[in-house]
């Protein structure tokens, strides 16, 4: 599907499309105002008719903390490297908990909407999306909680914190890949959907959030560095409490969640023709 | 400046679907368990196989058996501003021409070029979100079919006008009755001015008063100049809105042409494809057999056999008979029943104080009925003969019709069914009683008649 601009109307040539697509950014921008919209009402939505309303954004990470505190911090003493056990788990759990949400979300996206889907043409892209920059909503509030326990204590602010909105960028990027890829993948297979909340659950421990990348030892080092969630994760606790940074598994992360989301972009783009026969 | 003067140009559009596999049935347990084994294997390639066709399945007559055109080599051109009629049966590929041409779906041969915005109004209401107030579900809703926010912007006070709900707008939308989100939601759809609209049977929603209202947006959107596609089963107002129709059967583009004929040669199609009853050989029946009915059918006024007439039109039931002797005094009666059993109408060649003289052999009666006066929906009719000397045949259900349109009033405004099963010719007339003058007149009357009860 091309769109040529004449003088005065837009013109689409409709035709069957077959291999790999570049991303259509000009249908993007025609759709913009939607995806704000989108964007809006997956915020507005998310607490409506609950009491809490959005406190419910740094009361669940706030509960996780707690229980890996307890459960890792004090009953199983695992090894931080010195840093305080609640300190250590908080500048972990709270882009964990934005990455792991948004992926669930995006990656069932297309199947929620699916009403949509078949009824009206937009860029498909948008659906995906939506998660990602609506879920930085909770993110932002959650940064209350790192706020508190910074102050408590007595974190000084470092450099590295120049280095933040890069990591806040890989974060929505690794969502945002994964969430493409999984969305294309779960509207032909519904397996996706039964897999998710297992899978999520799985890979808190394949990242360095309950535990400290260090005990990882060497010979498995670099393969657990191509884990792009290890590169993030150790990039935010470097960021926030200015120990140095581990470039050696930071940048293997930062390519890889680059590499996901324009892969998955393309592969979303190619199955993008098939989304509604498939429904 | 010649290239734009059509607004879609369509060339050899195609669509196949993959209809499923047979599943396979195992009947031992062992086989069962072989194939539950096996099945993940299984479904990956069925599911995965679902949309891939090969060069020779897209061979459009020699393809796999599995293999469903939905549109098959659709070619035509639309000129800007016309209104054009979409119209088939269930499965003759309307609605996946519609995604096709809004691009929700991607065509597997051909092409389409459309010039100039395109909003397809495929159903009311996509996108609206229960929690979500009136107010943003018109924005949401307005940019999902194509508008940007300044646009919905400048028309948020017209749209809520229209629909009625001023004093509901800032209520989340699952307070809403289904009428009022219903309304809501059209008037939405009814505010879009794309250069061309593509819409799909969405006038069946809402209440009379409602639809009538609609009916009237549609009349000002077809005048505007914009360019419309329009699906429906109805072919009053396919008739009343657009001038011209295509006409689709079983994927494939068989007429294209002035509405009127085209609808005609539909409705004809239509009766082709179902049968008449057979009277001769019925066996529900009473009577001395004196006389026998062989067939009775629905004709228009032009000597056409129908089965969809409709109301407001002139329509003859033509009844078909063979007699064995001279029957000098013969009374047929016609009685039709809407769906509930009820009698909607009787007609009686007493009526008119007439008796027919039946010769031996062949005859026919017709009974013409000038505007059918009957609301929406399906009827039978029973027929009877009689004479002096008793009953002749009489068959309970000898025809059956279904009315799906209305010229019986004007606008095509139809009373629900619940409300009428009948439809009489009236007229209204309105005027003022409160001038000074009859005020005082009234309460003189009034005082005349406290004094006299006093």
């Amino acid at each position: 599907m091309s769109k040529i601009s004449s003088s005065t109307v837009p013109v689409v040539l409709i035709r069957p499309r077959s291999g790999w697509q570049l991303i259509d950014f000009q249908s993007l921008k025609a759709y913009r105002d939607l995806f704000l919209l989108l964007v809006l009402r997956d915020i507005k939505v998310l607490y409506a008719q609950t009491i809490m309303g959005f406190a419910w954004a740094i009361l669940q990470p706030l509960i996780q903390i707690a229980i890996f505190s307890v459960i890792f911090g004090k009953v199983a003493q695992v090894s931080t490297d010195g840093i305080p056990y609640l300190l250590f788990s908080t500048v972990a759990i709270l882009p964990w908990t934005y990455i792991s949400q948004t992926v669930a979300q995006s990656s069932e996206s297309l199947v929620r909407d699916q009403n949509m889907l078949g009824k009206i043409y937009f860029p498909r892209l948008i659906f995906p999306l939506t998660p990602v920059l609506a879920k930085l909503v909770d993110f932002g509030i959650s940064m209350l909680i790192l706020l508190v326990v910074l102050v408590v204590y007595r974190v000084p602010p470092s450099w590295n914190l120049l280095f933040f909105p890069v990591f806040v960028l890989a974060m929505m990027a690794l969502s945002a890949g994964a969430g493409l890829w999984l969305s294309a993948m779960a509207i032909r297979y519904r397996d996706v959907k039964h897999a998710m909340p297992f899978v999520i659950r799985m890979l808190v421990y394949s990242a360095p959030i309950v535990y400290s990348a260090s005990s990882i030892s060497e010979p498995y080092r670099s393969f657990y560095a191509l884990n792009p969630l290890v590169g993030i994760i150790e990039g935010f606790r470097s960021c926030l409490l200015g120990t140095p940074m581990p470039w050696a598994d930071v940048m293997p992360g930062l390519l890889i969640s680059l590499l996901l989301l324009v892969s998955g972009a393309l592969y979303f783009q190619r199955m993008e023709k098939i989304f509604v026969d498939v429904i | 400046m010649d290239l734009n003067k059509n607004a879609i140009v369509v060339k050899g559009l195609g669509k196949c679907y993959r209809i499923g596999q047979k599943e396979q049935i195992s009947e031992s347990l062992a086989g069962s368990l072989v194939h539950f084994i096996r099945s993940p294997l299984h479904n990956y390639r069925k599911y995965r196989s679902l949309y891939q066709f090969s060069a020779a399945d897209k061979q459009q007559d020699t393809g796999a058996e599995d293999i469903l055109w939905a549109l098959q080599d659709v070619s035509f051109v639309i000129p800007r501003g016309e209104v054009v009629g979409v119209i088939g049966r269930n499965g003759a590929g309307k609605s996946t021409l519609l995604k096709i041409i809004s691009r929700i779906t991607d065509p597997t041969s051909g092409y389409a070029e459309i010039r100039g915005r395109v909003s397809s109004l495929l159903e009311v209401g996509t996108g609206f979100h229960p929690e979500l107030t009136g107010r943003e579900n018109v924005y949401l809703n307005g940019t999902i079919l194509g508008m940007t926010r300044k646009e919905v912007q400048s028309k948020f006070d017209e749209i809520v006008d229209f629909s009625g709900v001023e004093k509901f707008i800032d209520t989340p939308a699952k307070r809403y009755s289904s009428g009022m989100k219903v309304r809501l939601a059209f008037s939405v759809a009814a505010h879009l001015e794309p250069e061309i609209l593509i819409i799909d049977e969405v006038l069946a929603v809402g209440d009379a008063e409602f639809q009538q209202k609609c009916l009237g947006k549609m009349q000002n959107v077809s005048e505007s100049g914009r360019t419309v596609l329009f699906v429906s089963h109805n072919m009053g107002a396919i008739n009343q809105l657009c001038s011209t129709s295509l006409l689709l059967e079983a994927g494939r583009l068989v007429a294209q042409g002035e509405s009127r004929g085209i609808v005609e040669q539909y409705l004809e199609s239509i009766f082709h494809l179902s049968e008449d009853l057979d009277l001769r050989n019925t066996t529900q029946r009473s009577g001395d057999g004196r006389l026998r009915f062989t067939a009775a059918y629905l004709q228009s006024a032009s000597g056409k056999r129908c089965l969809m007439p409709i109301a407001g039109e002139p329509l003859e039931i033509v009844l078909e008979y063979e007699s064995q002797q001279i029957l000098p005094r013969v009374k047929f009666l016609l009685t039709i029943f809407n769906h509930m059993g009820v009698a909607v109408t009787h007609c009686t060649v007493d009526c008119a104080g007439q008796t027919f003289m039946v010769e031996p052999g062949a005859g026919r009666t017709i009974c013409r009925i000038d505007r059918l006066p009957v609301p929406l929906g399906e009827y039978k009719v029973s027929i009877v003969a009689v004479d002096d000397w008793g009953e002749l045949d009489s068959i309970p259900t000898a025809c059956v019709f279904r009315v799906e349109t209305s010229h019986f009033f004007r606008h095509q405004f139809i009373p629900p069914m619940r409300y009428s099963t009948a439809l009489v010719d009236h007229s209204w007339t309105n005027e003022a009683l409160n001038s000074h003058f009859d005020r005082v007149e009234r309460k003189m009357a009034m005082g005349e008649t406290g004094a006299l009860a006093g």
